[in-house]
Order: C-alpha cells, then structure tokens, then sequence
C-alpha cells in the first residue's frame, strides 16, 4: 500500500526544511507543524515515506556538511561542529567516526589528498551523493561495532 | 542549425506532475513560460511549454496515468514526485535574487534562500508537484550579452568547486 502523494508532498516539506536549516533544533512536533500533521503520525509517516526516522535524516544532513566543510575549509573541527548544530564536541566526534567510519581530521586529510578534479557535477548532487547511508540506528553500529574484532583502537580524541 | 533551419537537439523533456491545470498555472502565471501545446486525445492530455528565450525547447507537463501506465505505476510516480525523489532540474537566470525576490512574491516554494558560492548565485525551489528546481545565476551572466542564454554547465562548474555545503 503507497501513501497518499497529497501527504508525501507534504512530508517532503519537513525535509526540505532539515535540509534548508540542518544546524537548527527539530523536534518532531516542529516539524508535524511543517507538514500540517499530528507529531504521532509525522514520525510513522516520515519513516515510511523515505525510510529512516526524521531525527537519523538530520543526523545524516549535518554529518554531510560537516564533512563537507572539513574537505572545502580550513575551520576547525570545533567550529564546524558547532556550525553544524552539535551541541557537544565529544557527541560530534562519536557520531561522525560511527557514521563515517573516519575520524574528522582524517576525512579532511584523506579529501586533501584525493583532491582530483571532481568532474562537472552540481553542488547539491553531489552533496547527495557524499550523504552518509545511515541505514540502521547509530546505536546499532555502536553494538555491532562492540561485537567486532579489529575497531577496537580508534583515536578518541576530535580536534 | 542544419541548412534548413531546423535545430538539432533535444526538443522535449517531460516531468510528471500530481495535476496538469495546477501546473500549467504554475509554470506559466508562477515562472513566466508559455504554453507551446496543451492537446487532449480522450483522456490524455500532452501539454508542454516553454521558457521564452528557448523557442526550440519544450517542458512537458505530464501526468502519469492510462493510457501509459497503469494505476500501480502511476501511483508509484506519483510517489517519487511527491517525495523529492525525481531527477534535478536547472533553471538558469541572469539575476538569481532578482528572481527569488519575483518568485517568492508570487508564491513559490522555495527550499533554499538565494546563496553566493564563488561568484555564482544559487536558490532552490519545488513545482506544487515535487519537483526540485536549482536556480543559478552563472558566473559569466553578467558578461554574457543581453539576451543571450546563460550556460547553465557554468553553474554546475561553479558548484561543483564549492562541493558541497
């Protein structure tokens, strides 16, 4: 059973605008309003339509910037943490590594070096297509990570 | 141009839409493009129009539907419109604040405010559909002459450099 188009049109405005405003707080019943539905419903409705949880889609929006402010500036990773709407830098360091599966400075190292020309793509295809597939919950990869056997010596540290 | 005059290329690109009469006025009250042919064959309606500075090129507005496809499919199109999901699209003007402000005035949905990316102007918005326009203001638009058409491959050269914010 597909949904009603009338109401993913509508969904897609809740998207449009974690995307528009990645940096921003959006609680579920903030964007409920967006789209004109009730916060229990918007949830079920939003994972539905496009196959994660609204609040795992801005996590996957704001890895993307940040990672795309690490490869195209010199700011440091502080900033862009902040920039990007995280609240704690240890947070932002965590989720990165375990969404990215690469430390910052690392991605910023690693993007220096491989900085061939990228061919004539559009800015916002591309960042769609650098958009971390957050498939399953953080706290999944966590676990699997755990249950792993070579992860176990990641540098802690973010700066 | 052949020697007869008649321009080689690409003639149509279709996009689906939820609603034709809604597009219609959309794309011509909204964005200022011209119907080129809005003809029905019993249910089928083919409509296209066409931005007034490219004569040899047409947008169609279709919506999916019998006798193309049948009511699964046009549901799942319709799906993917109404999600985002569709290819993007890029309108390129010659003053990309200019025309968010005429845009936004006349009651587009943009997604994305007018940003400066290294000399290049970019905005986005929806059709009432779904689909994602990118609006870009190339660098070169102020060198090209009056008139001319922008190139939108300038845009995309000009994002691309950014990568991605």
């Amino acid at each position: 059973m597909s949904p009603d188009p009338k109401l993913l049109r509508r969904l897609l405005r809740a998207k449009d605008r974690m995307d528009a405003a990645s940096h921003e707080d959006w609680p579920v019943r903030r964007l409920a309003e967006v789209c004109a539905v009730s916060p229990p419903h918007f949830a079920r409705a939003f994972k539905q339509a496009f196959g994660l949880p609204p609040h795992r889609y801005l996590l996957t929006r704001r890895i993307e910037r940040a990672a795309a402010l690490l490869r195209e500036t010199d700011q440091s990773v502080c900033d862009i943490a902040f920039q990007t709407g995280w609240s704690s830098l240890g947070t932002f360091g965590r989720v990165f590594r375990e969404i990215t599966g690469t430390h910052p400075v690392q991605l910023r190292r690693d993007a220096r070096a491989a900085m061939a020309a990228p061919g004539l793509v559009p800015e916002c295809v591309l960042g769609a297509a650098h958009r971390p597939d957050l498939s399953i919950a953080v706290s999944e990869k966590r676990r699997r990570r755990a249950g792993g056997t070579t992860s176990a010596t990641e540098p802690e540290e973010v700066a | 141009m052949d020697r007869v005059g008649v321009m080689e290329g690409v003639g149509v690109v279709g996009l689906y839409v939820r609603d034709q009469d809604e597009a219609l006025s959309f794309y011509v009250d909204k964005l200022g493009f011209r119907v080129h042919t809005d003809v029905s064959n019993g249910g089928y309606r083919w409509l296209t129009v066409q931005h007034p500075r490219q004569p040899w090129f047409q947008l169609g507005l279709f919506l999916p539907g019998p006798p193309i496809h049948d009511a699964a499919t046009a549901q799942a199109a319709q799906a993917l419109v109404a999600k985002g999901a569709m290819p993007p699209l890029v309108l390129s003007v010659a003053d990309c604040r200019a025309a968010h402000a005429r845009l936004q005035a006349a009651g587009v949905e943009f997604t994305q405010e007018p940003i400066d990316r290294y000399g290049t102007v970019d905005a986005g918005f929806r059709d009432p559909s779904g689909n994602g326009w990118k609006m870009i203001q190339p660098r070169s638009a102020r060198e090209d002459a009056p008139g001319k058409m922008s190139n939108p491959d300038e845009g995309a050269k000009a994002e691309n450099r950014q990568g991605g914010a």
